[in-house]
């Protein structure tokens, strides 16, 4: 795997030849906070955030997707037709996503590129993209990436990974992808140093941890009946924020608008904390009460997620459930509570 | 603080072993700088873990609704005047709950002191004579509490719980003299298309999470408007014609019932000062009909009560 020295002043002049070839996105400071914004006119990723306010999810997942247009018009020939709506296939770039961000793409991507089911508007994105990392060197005190099966250098979902060597940065290509978009940059000095003095700083600035080694051993239904909930689930106002922030969180769900004669069906986020989010049209909802929903929440994440797909926690530990719940439900807090009861369980069971 | 929270310990103990509640509502330190976790404790261990501090800003009377236990609740001012709406609008009975009230000195508004700090806020202390020091990954910086208060904390005219049955400290002193409504004064001035273009930059960060709703006490309304299936009232997409009509409809849904508390502008994940809607409300039922939400359970709200005086200037 090459690579590359991009000095910082290089940088402006790479951008320029890339914003020819794609359409690139990359964190700006909005009003108080940042987030991952399309770059145009030539504005410039702000390479000095630590983390954004929402993930960078909403490139390859937007909140609001259209799917489908149609005509209601009868004096049309398409009336009443599902037309698709055009593919975004167009080159894009993320320019500085945090590995724990990129590594979530690729937990998602478990959901909606499987062997049975392709979604073809997640996927036209997130195949039209390429993935421009930023390691991280001053970790926030809330993140916990390292016990979450990811790190400050982690490389899984990225295309490239830069590193700031204060004056360049080091840029390791990991895919063709990542190549195509170097020579595009014109960025191709060959490094004699490497990335893993700067990795290992990194990790271990890394204090906040999540426990989860017991969950995929535990037994589900003791977890699920577990008598923690009331408690851990209280403060919750069952918001959205925290599956909204969440690079993870993938659901959504399927609406149909129809302004006069023309309609659209589109997708839009949704959450597992809204009460609707399970009403069944009988007006029966499986999950009434607060204690079940954000029961659900880390079921999900933690339980449910690690059993089927086997590859640890649906959390790349991102903190920003942390740092934005409004009543601070934590959830490295609630691992905590369902690792505990998890011991427990495999104990009886061996005695 | 630390006499508040040794206070808030002793009461809930008192109140438990006497069993004159079966559960007190309280808060319980968080696990970040800043914040706190709204918690209940039905034992005297669990009661140890009772706090109270400047970040206690989200609303308890929130957890009140159609509870059926008896309940003891920690209440600062803005909270008991939200637990004055809930007894007159049937959420909760009086006879239910034991209110240990606090004497409220202001709340931290985090955004103002992560905009006034450099590098990640790690720790946040406060001293009794109203200094706060942050330690951040950058050094250390002090400020004055009345300057990183929530606004709505600085134009607050109830400091001192309205109901209570007991304190946990001598009453502290109201502000007079404050211009509660300037901000609502500077919307009013403007013109329609003025206006219109405040509120969608106002509401463009919006995600609709409806944390916003979710932390008022006075959203308990079993279906939302904007949940509403049969029929839809409303898009779901991230058009901002929703988003404002959202916003609007939900502000006249508490009108003559917010007490500007703050919940809602506090829970936004986007930092989104919707509470400027509701005031402008609060506004208008002063100046209508001299009425403030909240304060005494013997009045009816103003829009509940017809009076043969009403002002009807309003109506075109
Ligand atoms: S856990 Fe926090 S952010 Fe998530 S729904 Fe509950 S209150 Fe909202
Ligand atoms: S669950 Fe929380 S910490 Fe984990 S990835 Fe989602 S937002 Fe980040
Ligand atoms: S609208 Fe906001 S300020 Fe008014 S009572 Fe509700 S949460 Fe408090
Ligand atoms: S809390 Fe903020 S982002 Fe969420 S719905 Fe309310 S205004 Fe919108």
């Amino acid at each position: 795997m090459k690579v590359i020295k991009i000095d910082k002043a290089q940088f402006a002049d790479g951008y320029k030849a890339l914003q020819k070839v794609y359409k690139l996105f990359g964190p700006v400071k909005e009003k108080a906070f940042y987030n991952f914004k399309e770059l145009v006119d030539g504005r410039q990723a702000d390479l000095s955030f630590q983390n954004t306010r929402l993930s960078p999810k909403s490139i390859v997942f937007p909140q609001s997707e259209d799917m489908f247009t149609y005509t209601l018009d009868e004096a049309s020939k398409d009336a009443n037709q599902l037309k698709p709506v055009p593919e975004k296939n167009e080159s894009r770039a993320v320019i500085g996503i945090r590995p724990c961000d990129a590594k979530a793409i690729s937990l998602v991507r478990m959901n909606f590129d499987t062997q049975e089911y392709k979604d073809p508007y997640w996927l036209n994105l997130f195949n039209a993209t390429t993935f421009v990392g930023l390691a991280c060197d001053s970790p926030c005190q809330s993140c916990f990436c390292t016990t979450a099966g990811c790190g400050p250098y982690h490389e899984d979902g990225l295309d490239i990974l830069l590193s700031d060597q204060t004056d360049h940065f080091l840029a390791k290509e990991l895919t063709d992808k990542g190549a195509k978009l170097m020579k595009a940059a014109g960025w191709k000095t060959k490094a004699t140093a490497g990335l893993e003095d700067k990795k290992k700083t990194a990790e271990s600035k890394i204090t906040a941890k999540i426990s989860t080694d017991n969950l995929s051993g535990a037994d589900t239904l003791a977890l699920y009946n577990a008598n923690f909930w009331e408690d851990a689930s209280f403060a919750c106002i069952n918001c959205g924020t925290c599956t909204f922030v969440c690079p993870t969180c993938w659901c959504f769900d399927i609406q149909d608008e129809v302004h006069a004669k023309n309609g659209k069906r589109m997708r839009n986020w949704d959450s597992c904390m809204f009460p609707i989010f399970t009403v069944h049209t009988t007006g029966h909802n499986p999950r009434e009460t607060k204690l079940h929903r954000v029961r659900q929440r880390f079921m999900h994440k933690l339980k449910y997620f690690v059993d089927k797909y086997e590859k640890g926690i649906m959390c790349v530990g991102c903190g920003r459930c942390v740092s934005q719940c409004p009543v601070n439900i934590d959830i490295r807090k609630i691992s905590e509570l369902m690792n505990k009861q998890a011991s427990k369980n495999i104990c009886a069971v061996q005695k | 603080m630390i006499t508040y929270s040794n206070k808030i310990k002793e009461i809930a103990k008192r109140l438990l072993k006497e069993c004159r509640a079966e559960m007190v509502i309280g808060f319980r330190k968080g696990s970040i700088p800043m914040m706190n976790e709204p918690c209940f404790v039905r034992t005297d261990e669990q009661a140890d873990d009772l706090v109270w501090d400047s970040h206690c800003g989200i609303n308890l009377a929130n957890y009140l609704t159609s509870r059926d236990e008896k309940i003891a609740i920690v209440a600062k001012g803005c909270d008991s005047r939200n637990i004055v709406n809930h007894i007159v609008e049937n959420k909760i009975n009086r006879e239910q709950l034991y209110i240990i009230g606090v004497p409220c000195q202001g709340m931290v508004d985090k955004r103002k002191i992560l905009a006034q700090t450099e590098g990640e806020v790690l720790q946040i202390t406060e001293t009794e004579n109203g200094q706060i020091t942050v330690k951040s990954a950058n050094g250390e910086k002090t400020f004055s509490k009345s300057d990183v208060i929530q606004q709505n904390c600085s134009v607050c005219i109830q400091p001192n719980p309205v109901l209570y049955d007991e304190m946990v400290a001598d009453p502290v002193q109201g502000q007079t003299d404050i211009d509660q409504f300037a901000d609502v004064r500077a919307l009013e001035a403007m013109s329609t298309e003025e206006k219109r273009a405040y509120f969608d930059e106002l509401l463009a960060p919006c995600i609709r999470c409806y944390a916003c709703r979710n932390a008022c006490p006075l959203c308990y309304c079993p279906t939302c408007f904007v949940d509403e299936s049969k029929p839809q009232w409303l898009g779901k997409s991230q058009d901002i014609m929703d988003i404002k009509t959202f916003h609007f409809l939900r502000a006249y849904h508490c009108a003559g019932r917010c007490t500007d508390c703050g919940a809602c502008e506090r829970a936004c994940p986007v930092g989104i000062n919707m509470r400027i809607l509701t005031k402008k409300l609060n506004k208008d039922c002063l100046d209508l009909y001299d009425w403030q939400a909240g304060m005494s359970i013997d009045k009816r709200p103003a829009l509940d009560v017809y009076q043969t005086n009403d002002p009807e200037k309003f109506i075109k």
